[in-house]
C-alpha cells in the first residue's frame, strides 16, 4: 500500500517528465533524422559543416570558453572573500549577490543595452568627464558581457558551497606543520573545491553555448551563434527539420560536458544548489 | 510543514479551477467567440472592447512578430483562428496552398468604404478580390537624420553602400527587407529569384558589412534607436518613420528614387475558422469609418478607409511617411510570395550574410 503511495505521488513528476522531456527529445530526433516527407536522412545532421553553421558554431563555442573562464577568474576569488569574511550570518552576503538573479534575465540584458548603446548611459558620463567612448555595443565583447553578468552566479554557488565545506581545523592543522598560505591553497583548498569547480564551469558554459537571446539583443544582428540559427531556422525558415538537425548536433556538446561532470563532481554539488 | 504544503495544494487546485470555469464559461455561450491572429501593436484595444460590447462576441486576441511567426504558429494547429492579418506575400502564400477561405463580401456592408485603388492594387496577391481585405499599406524606405544627412543623399538607396557613413547605419533583421534594397541598387527587382542574382546582392550586403558601414541589424528597435540619434540613416517601414519623426523633429523620412517595397497588410478567413459569420462581422466592423478612424490614430500607417484619408489635416496627407504619394506608390512593388524551396534559398543567403 505504502508503496503504491509512492508510486502515485511520483505520478505529476512522470508525466512531466513524459510530456515535456523526454517527447520533445523523441520529436527533435525524428525531425532531424527525416526530410520532410519523412523518408530518413543524415543531410541536416551533417549541416553543421556548412560554412555558415561551423562559423557560428565556432563562434559559440569561442565565446562560451571565454564567457566561462572570465566567471571563473571573477567567481573564484569572490567566493573565497566570501567564505574568508568574518560576518556572522555569510548567508546574507551571498543572497546579495543572487538578489539580480531573480529579476527576469532579459530585462537584465535589456538594461545592458541601454546602458552601452551609442548614445548611452555609460557612454554619455565618458563623454562628460570628456573621456574616449566605448564602442562595445553590437559586437561579441558585448555578447560577452551580458553573458558573465548573467551566468556569474551559477559559477559562483557551487564553488563557495564546496569552500564552505573545507574544515578551518584541517587548515589551521596545515599551519601548525609549517605550510605556507601558497602550499595550503594548493594542498588543501584547490583540490577540495574541484568539484565545485567542475560543476560551476559547466552550468556557465552550457547556457553560454547555447543562448541565442543575449547575443540577439547585444549583439545587433552581427553575433550569430548557432543557438540564432536553430532558431531562425524554427521561427523564420519554417525549417523545423534543418532546426532539429543543428539542436542534435548541439546536444551532444552539451552531453559531452555533462559527462565532464559526472567524472568529477560525485557529491552533485552544483545540482544540489539549483 | 504538513499544512504549509496542504495550503499551497489548495491554492494550486483553486487556481486550476478558477480557469477551467473560466474556459467553461466561454465554451458555453458557443459560437459566440472569436479568435483574432495580427502583428503586435496593430490595433487600438479599445475598437476590440467596443466589438465585444456591441455583438456580444467575446474576443480572443493574440498576436506575433513577423509573418513567418504567423506561418509557424497558424500552421502548427494548435489554435484555431477565426481570422488573421498579415502582409501580403504571406497571404498569397496562403492562399496558392489552399488555406483561405473566400469571403462574402455582399455580407459587409461596410466594404464600400474601402478606397477602391487599394483595392485594386491588391490584386497582386488576391488576384479577383475575393479573399482579403486590405488593413494598413505603406512602404518601405529611410528614415534619417536631417543634422547629420541631407534629403538629396537619402533620395538614392547608393547612400546605404557609402563608407562616410561608418557605423551609421541600420538595416532591417529580415530577410526580405534587407535584400530589397540591394537587389534594387543592381538594377534587379526585389521579387527576382535568380541565384546570381541574389548572390550578387549577398555580395554587396557583405562589403557593406566588412566596411563597417552597419551599426545593427534591427527590427522593433529600429525607431527607438532613431530617436535617441543612434544612427545616421536606418531601413524601416513607413508608419516606423512616422512615429519616430513624431518623438524626435530631426528626422525625416524618404523613398528613394529606384523604387522601393510597397505592403499591404490585410485580413483574411483563414480555413481553421470556426465561425465566419463572427469573423465577417469583424472585418465589416473595422471597416467602418470610426473604427477605422480610431485605429488609424494608433497605427499611424496609411489607412485604405476613404473617410479616413479625408479626414486628415494638410501635414498629416503630405507626410510621405504615413501617406505615401501617388508617385512613390508608382515606382513602388508589391512582395511575390515565394515558393518553399526559394525561401530555403533566401533563408540560406541570409544567414550566410549574418555569420560573415
Amino acid at each position: 500500500m505504502n508503496k503504491f503511495k509512492q508510486q502515485f505521488l511520483a505520478g505529476p513528476y512522470l508525466i512531466w517528465i513524459i510530456g515535456f522531456i523526454l517527447l520533445p527529445l523523441v520529436m527533435i530526433l525524428c525531425y532531424g533524422f527525416t526530410t520532410g516527407d519523412c523518408s530518413f536522412t543524415l543531410e541536416y545532421i551533417t549541416a553543421i559543416a556548412s560554412e555558415t553553421n561551423r562559423k557560428s558554431l565556432g563562434l559559440s563555442l569561442k565565446l562560451g570558453i571565454l564567457c566561462t573562464v572570465i566567471c571563473l577568474v571573477l567567481a573564484y576569488p569572490l567566493a573565497m572573500i566570501l567564505n574568508n569574511m568574518h560576518i556572522k550570518n555569510q548567508g546574507i552576503v551571498v543572497f546579495i549577490f543572487m538578489l539580480p538573479m531573480w529579476m527576469n534575465f532579459m530585462l537584465r540584458i535589456l538594461a545592458w543595452k541601454l546602458l552601452l548603446s551609442k548614445n548611452g548611459v555609460i557612454n554619455s558620463i565618458l563623454t562628460s568627464l570628456g573621456l574616449d567612448r566605448i564602442n562595445i555595443i553590437n559586437t561579441p565583447a558585448a555578447v560577452v558581457l551580458g553573458m558573465v553578468y548573467d551566468f556569474l552566479p551559477f559559477m559562483l554557488l557551487p564553488i563557495y558551497n564546496s569552500m564552505t565545506r573545507i574544515r578551518h581545523d584541517w587548515i589551521e592543522a596545515a599551519k601548525d606543520l609549517g605550510a605556507g598560505s601558497i602550499t595550503i591553497f594548493f594542498k588543501i583548498i584547490l583540490p577540495l573545491t574541484i568539484s565545485g569547480i567542475v560543476s560551476g564551469i559547466v552550468m556557465v558554459f552550457v547556457p553560454s553555448l547555447t543562448s541565442f537571446a543575449i547575443s540577439q539583443i547585444l549583439g545587433g544582428g552581427h553575433v550569430l551563434l548557432i543557438g540564432n540559427v536553430i532558431e531562425q531556422d524554427f521561427m523564420q525558415g519554417m525549417q523545423w527539420n534543418a532546426g532539429s538537425g543543428l539542436s542534435f548536433v548541439l546536444m551532444i556538446f552539451v552531453l559531452v560536458s555533462m559527462a565532464l561532470v559526472n567524472l568529477f563532481d560525485k557529491e552533485g554539488e552544483g545540482t544540489a544548489l539549483c | 510543514m504538513k499544512r504549509k504544503l496542504l495550503s499551497a495544494l489548495l491554492v494550486a487546485a483553486l487556481a486550476v479551477s478558477m480557469t477551467a470555469c473560466s474556459t467553461g464559461g466561454s465554451s458555453a455561450k458557443d459560437g459566440s467567440t472569436l479568435t483574432v491572429l495580427n502583428y503586435g501593436k496593430y490595433i487600438d484595444e479599445t475598437v476590440v472592447k467596443q466589438f465585444e460590447k456591441e455583438t456580444g462576441i467575446k474576443v480572443k486576441y493574440e498576436e506575433y512578430e513577423s509573418p513567418e511567426e504567423m506561418y509557424t504558429k497558424y500552421k502548427a494547429g494548435s489554435i484555431d483562428y477565426d481570422v488573421i492579418c498579415s502582409s501580403e506575400y504571406m497571404v498569397e502564400k496562403l492562399i496558392n496552398e489552399g488555406e483561405v477561405l473566400e469571403e462574402d463580401y455582399d455580407a459587409m456592408d461596410n466594404y464600400k468604404n474601402l478606397d477602391p485603388t487599394i483595392v485594386d492594387m491588391s490584386s497582386s496577391y488576391d488576384k479577383n478580390h475575393t479573399y482579403s481585405v486590405p488593413y494598413f499599406y505603406g512602404t518601405l524606405g529611410l528614415i534619417y537624420n536631417k543634422t547629420q544627412v541631407d534629403a538629396n543623399t537619402v533620395s538614392s538607396w547608393d547612400c546605404l553602400w557609402n563608407p562616410t557613413y561608418e557605423d551609421e547605419i541600420i538595416m532591417e533583421n529580415s530577410v526580405r527587407d534587407s535584400f530589397a534594397p540591394a537587389l534594387i541598387s543592381l538594377g534587379y527587382s526585389l521579387n527576382d529569384t535568380d541565384e546570381d542574382h541574389l548572390n550578387a546582392a549577398l555580395d554587396i550586403l557583405k562589403k557593406q558589412k566588412d566596411d563597417k558601414i552597419v551599426y545593427a541589424y534591427y527590427v522593433d528597435e529600429t525607431a527607438d534607436a532613431m530617436i535617441g540619434e543612434e544612427a545616421a540613416i536606418a531601413l524601416c517601414y513607413s508608419g516606423e518613420g512616422a512615429l519616430a519623426m513624431e518623438e524626435n523633429e530631426n528626422l525625416g523620412y524618404a523613398v528613394p528614387k529606384e523604387g522601393s517595397n510597397l505592403w499591404i497588410d490585410s485580413w483574411f478567413i483563414p480555413k481553421s475558422c470556426t465561425n465566419q459569420k463572427n469573423a465577417m462581422q469583424f472585418l465589416n466592423f473595422l471597416c467602418r469609418d470610426d473604427i477605422a478612424e480610431k485605429n488609424f490614430e494608433y497605427v499611424q500607417y496609411a489607412s485604405p478607409i476613404t473617410s479616413v484619408v479625408e479626414n486628415q489635416d494638410k501635414e498629416q496627407l503630405n507626410n510621405e511617411a504615413i501617406n505615401p504619394s501617388k508617385e512613390t506608390i508608382k515606382r513602388c512593388e508589391i512582395y511575390k510570395a515565394l515558393d518553399d524551396e526559394k525561401s530555403a534559398l533566401y533563408n540560406k543567403l541570409w544567414q550566410e550574410l549574418l555569420s560573415h
